[in-house]
């Protein structure tokens, strides 16, 4: 990649790291802290973001950072006090700041009249307060600024010598008033008489004359000549002072007076300036003459001295400076104090953890290599068993100590791939503030556990579905100010979002406390839409977890808040295609709790290994509720293609996977198997017959589309120990059945009443 | 590949040559990946006859094709003896099942033949041209169309399934 | 000899420009990133050069300023910082606590290498 846009990649990233610094202190401050650090760095945030963007020339995001950037100037320099209105504004500044950064990264727009408006409330804030900072032309750039340098010789410090104060004089004597004429136009050949005499404070920054001179003999030709008349003796002689000047004749055509100032930006103010255009009579003085004592063509010395690659000013500074340097030897204890200053410094300094960047096609081949290696290795040591060798030989010793180091080795990868949740939970305070504003509502957003950490996989896909049930909890949970006063509730509302670690999976809540659940409601709209039959007896948990189903929504009119009506129904079926579950519980007044339950990682899952019809499956765990050995009394047939299960007080229905999956055209008794009790979308459950069950076993996770196709009722594919191909089973698309379509071999039943196995959708629905 | 057939006169190309029963074929060698013994497959459900199922490519998933199965000839009882090609087909590594892998053959393309007309649709899918050598007729095979592409029907007995997509 | 040039600024963005724009016109460069990482930089860099941003974390360009003069090896190394401020206030301040120049940004590589140019041979 070209390297330029290499680094505007970088800025881009560097924005929202700096975004997220800025909503963060600004929320910090929002939240009672006054730290005057924070303020720092929150104005440093824009600065930021400012400077960049001006490196790349993005003209939008320039104005409205340096708009944004001198309010808070203002508030870190305390010339504005940060009240909380002030800060509501800051925050929903910093959100247009956002906008306007994605739509320089994305190319896309920015809401023109939101930004407008935010950018006067800006400059009414900075303006209100006394004027902004001095000398701010308002476009942020540093557009040359011509200052005049006027001479007053009789605010000079005395010089060392009479004879630099008569020769100051007579250039004041001969100039009347040249010196302050507006840049002069550039008459070709014209000539500049500048004199440049140099105070202590030029060198001690590390201004070097002869370089300031160079730079002037690119303008034009020149001829300098050296004054060393205000040298003392060298007895009288102060190493650190400054004691020669200067005097050039600048000619050449077209050569502005700003431009010969420009050359002395830095060091006007320490020095004497005087740059005279030349009127009609000739030169004052000229290169070759030699008037006063210690003159020197100071210019053919500099080009000898490049010639000679020594530094350009070394024969005239010469003496001042070897009398600096060997200065230096005096003075070693002053530069040790100076080193040790720092380095207690730096060992206050917070340790702050050690980072690399690194190429994330590495770290997930790096991943991909580690799951071939716990494969290797179950491979390996299958094979060793069944040659069977003793379980204490050294053999098999060695290779549980190589199943313990993949092991280790397998997390430790894992885990460089895993990310705290913060990236994802970053951008909801902003949500919150708009879903808020949107709906009248008032509301604070608690986050906790945002340093806990899960696989970039599933980092990437949680976004959606907790966006989804934030608006949801703000649009329908929580009820309007007015209405939360009437309950005796605080106006506002809150939303708390936590995550958290939990028996090797990762759970994230998000709750409310506003009305919950409105049950009757949701169960009449259950039975309204033919979701459930009007007799059916529901516990408040299963009519909670109807909402869940596919083509349900409380709003009669579709809110556009929830996005367009789409309902919970897609949020659990997001969550379970990560491997997740999802689960509601709700006390009516007093809000709700979402909790979801995912894997720490999509790349491997925790299975059950399971043989049908001579094919060896993998079921996912978390879809298994438990396992049972059908008794006969219990199965029962439903219609002509269907049979069920009695478990305790329920019927679920039974599935022969061997029979959906094409594998055998006929059902085995099923008390010659095993029934897995699944729970799948919607709550629903089921009961799939197996053959057996081989064991439990993590695997790791192939795709099966990469080289092929999706695959009905199989979600993925493994490498078990024996090296051959397991299949993975898409649980909910194997216990929902279709009816019959018609056609197609229905075997005559072997023994007694066991048939094909369909159940009807309705049947399947049932909690 | 009809721009095998199409290159001027005079460009050479290395082909790899198998036997499928008595026939003769051959692919460009630059899709060819690897040659391997038959390692029993995992069948895969709803799968078209031709699709003998997947095995485990040092980690990936290798979906298997039973080439004479596909160009209607009938479907193959693989054994030890037989041999599977892995090709890249675009993105996608398939592997092949062969009786045997015979040669590697440099060509001229000049002297690839078209296709004679008497060639039912499905040869036609997947000859691309014929080649004559040492009394031998070789016909090279296109590999574009050998997975079924997703909305061709399954074909093959296990349609029973009650499970419709 | 190849010229080494310190650069210290708290941005990344920043200071991958300076890398680029320096190390084409033939400079070694240093980073740091902030003033106290420059100073702790300061004796190993042996730099020709120094090119300090104001704003930063932990220890500002003032503040780093100061610290770099008062080690005596570096009394006379030129220091540029980097402003995008318009005030002069600032630019002041700068050389009050011993910067020898400034350069505003945004800035164009030659306007960087003229800058450096006036203070190192």
């Amino acid at each position: 990649m070209d390297p330029l846009a290499a680094i505007k990649v970088t800025f881009f990233q560097e924005c929202e790291e700096q975004l997220a610094e800025l909503e963060g202190g600004l929320l910090a401050m929002e939240g009672g802290d006054h730290d005057p650090e924070i303020v720092n760095a929150v104005f440093r945030a824009v600065h930021s973001i400012k400077g960049g963007a001006g490196a790349f020339s993005l003209e939008a995001l320039v104005r409205f950072s340096h708009v944004f950037e001198t309010a808070l100037d203002l508030i870190r320099s305390g010339d504005i006090q940060a009240d909380q209105e002030t800060l509501k504004l800051l925050l929903r500044s910093a959100d247009v700041l956002a906008d306007h950064v994605r739509a320089a990264r994305d190319g896309g727009v920015v809401d023109e009249g939101r930004s407008s408006a935010m950018a006067e409330a800006l400059e009414a804030l900075a303006s209100g307060m006394g004027g902004g900072g001095e000398a701010d032309t308002g476009d942020g750039f540093d557009d040359f600024v011509f200052n005049p340098v006027s001479i007053d010789m009789s605010d000079a410090p005395a010089p060392a010598d009479d004879s630099v104060a008569a020769l100051l004089a007579s250039i004041t004597g001969g100039d009347a008033g040249e010196a302050e004429a507006p840049a002069a136009d550039g008459a070709p050949g014209q000539t500049w008489h500048v004199r440049f005499y140099p105070q202590v404070g030029l060198y001690q920054k590390a201004n070097e004359a002869g370089l300031l001179l160079r730079e002037l003999g690119r303008l034009g030709d020149v001829a300098v000549r050296l004054d060393a008349s205000g040298l003392p003796l060298l007895q009288n002689m102060n190493p650190e002072d400054a004691y020669l000047g200067w005097s050039a004749d600048l000619t050449g055509p077209g050569i502005e007076e700003a431009a010969i100032r420009e050359v002395f930006e830095w060091v006007e103010g320490d020095c004497y300036l005087d740059i005279v255009r030349e009127g009609a009579p000739p030169p004052v003085a000229q290169a070759s003459g030699v008037d006063a004592v210690g003159e020197v063509d100071v210019m053919a010395l500099i080009r000898a001295a490049q010639a000679a690659e020594v530094p350009a000013a070394a024969a005239p500074a010469a003496p001042v400076r070897a009398s600096a340097e060997s200065k230096a030897p005096v003075e070693p204890a002053k530069a040790k104090e100076a080193a040790l200053d720092a380095k207690a410094q730096a060992a206050a300094r917070e340790a702050s953890p050690q980072t690399i960047r690194v190429d994330l096609e590495r770290v997930d081949r790096l991943i991909d290599l580690v799951g071939e290696l716990v494969i290797n290795q179950a491979m390996l040591t299958q094979r060793v068993a069944e040659c069977g060798l003793q379980r204490a030989s050294s053999v098999a010793m060695g290779l549980d100590d190589l199943e313990q180091l993949t092991r280790e080795i397998q997390d430790s990868v894992m885990a460089i791939r895993a990310q705290p949740v913060k990236s994802v939970f970053q951008r909801f305070p902003r949500l919150v503030r708009e879903i808020a504003a949107m709906t009248g509502k008032e509301v604070r957003l608690i986050m906790d556990g945002e340093g806990t950490e899960v696989d970039k996989t599933v980092i990437e896909r949680l976004s959606d579905p907790l966006t989804h049930m934030i608006r949801n909890a703000i649009d329908h949970g929580l009820e309007t100010p007015d209405e939360r006063e009437a309950a005796g509730k605080p106006r506002e509302g809150v939303v708390r979002l936590a995550a958290l670690h939990r028996s090797g999976r990762i759970v994230i809540e998000i709750s409310d406390d506003g009305r919950g659940i409105n049950r009757p409601r949701v169960k009449q709209i259950a039975v309204d839409k033919g979701l459930i039959s009007p007799e059916a007896n529901l516990s408040d948990d299963e009519i909670d977890n109807l909402i869940f189903m596919a083509g349900f929504s409380t709003a009669a009119t579709v809110s556009d808040i929830s996005g367009r009506g789409v309902g919970m129904d897609v949020v659990r079926r997001s969550i379970q295609s990560l491997g997740g579950r999802i689960n509601i519980s709700s006390r009516p007044g007093q809000g709700s709790t979402f909790t979801l339950s995912l894997p720490l990682t999509l790349a491997v899952l925790d299975g059950m290994v399971v043989t049908v019809a001579g094919q060896t499956l993998v079921a996912p765990l978390t879809a298994i509720i438990e396992s049972l050995q059908p008794k006969a009394c219990d199965v029962r047939n439903l219609g002509p293609n269907a049979q069920v299960i009695a478990i305790r007080d329920t019927h679920v229905p039974l599935i022969d996977i061997g029979r959906s999956l094409g594998y055998r055209t006929v059902t085995p008794p099923p008390t010659e198997g095993v029934a897995l009790l699944v729970e799948g979308e919607g709550g629903s459950r089921a009961a799939l017959m197996v053959d057996a069950i081989q064991g439990q076993r993590q695997v790791v996770i192939k795709s099966l589309e990469a080289n092929y196709r999706p695959v009905p009722g199989i979600a993925a594919a493994t490498i078990l120990g024996d090296g051959r191909v397991a299949l993975i089973l898409d649980i909910d698309a194997v216990m929902v059945p279709k009816p019959h379509e018609g056609g197609g071999p229905v075997a005559a039943p072997a023994n007694g009443g066991l048939d094909t196995v369909g159940a009807p959708t309705s049947l399947a629905k049932v909690g | 590949m009809e721009d095998i057939v199409q290159r001027k006169t005079g460009d050479r190309i290395e082909l790899i040559s198998f036997r499928i029963g008595d026939q003769e074929f051959c692919v460009d060698i630059m899709a060819v990946r690897e040659i391997r013994g038959w390692t029993p497959a995992t069948s895969l459900p709803q799968a078209p006859s031709f699709v003998k199922g997947v095995i485990n490519l040092r980690g990936a998933v290798l979906p298997i094709v039973d080439l004479a199965a596909r160009m209607g000839m009938a479907v193959t009882e693989p054994s030890e003896r037989h041999v599977i090609i892995v090709t890249r087909i675009c993105d996608q590594q398939v592997g092949l099942l062969v009786d045997a892998v015979c040669d590697i053959i440099t060509v001229e393309t000049g002297t690839i033949q078209q296709t004679p007309d008497l060639a039912c649709d499905v040869v036609k899918t997947f000859v691309k041209g014929l080649l004559a050598m040492e009394g031998r007729m070789i016909s090279l095979i296109s590999l574009d169309n050998v997975l079924p592409t997703l909305d061709l029907e399954p074909t093959g007995a296990e349609t029973a399934s009650i499970l419709a997509a | 000899m190849t010229k080494t040039i310190l650069t210290v600024d708290d941005s990344r963005t920043m200071r991958d420009m300076l890398h680029l724009a320096l190390t084409e016109a033939g400079f070694r460069v240093v980073q740091a990133v902030d003033g106290l990482d420059g100073l702790e930089a300061l004796d190993a860099a042996q730099a020709d050069v120094i090119i300090t941003d104001i704003n930063m974390p932990r220890l500002d360009g003032f503040g780093f300023i100061e610290g770099v003069r008062k080690n005596d090896r570096h009394r006379a190394t030129p220091i540029l910082v980097l402003t995008t401020e318009s005030d002069t206030t600032k630019k002041q301040r700068a050389r009050d606590a011993g910067a020898t120049g400034w350069i505003v940004k945004p800035f164009n590589p030659e306007k960087l290498i003229d800058a450096i140019r006036r203070v190192a041979a």
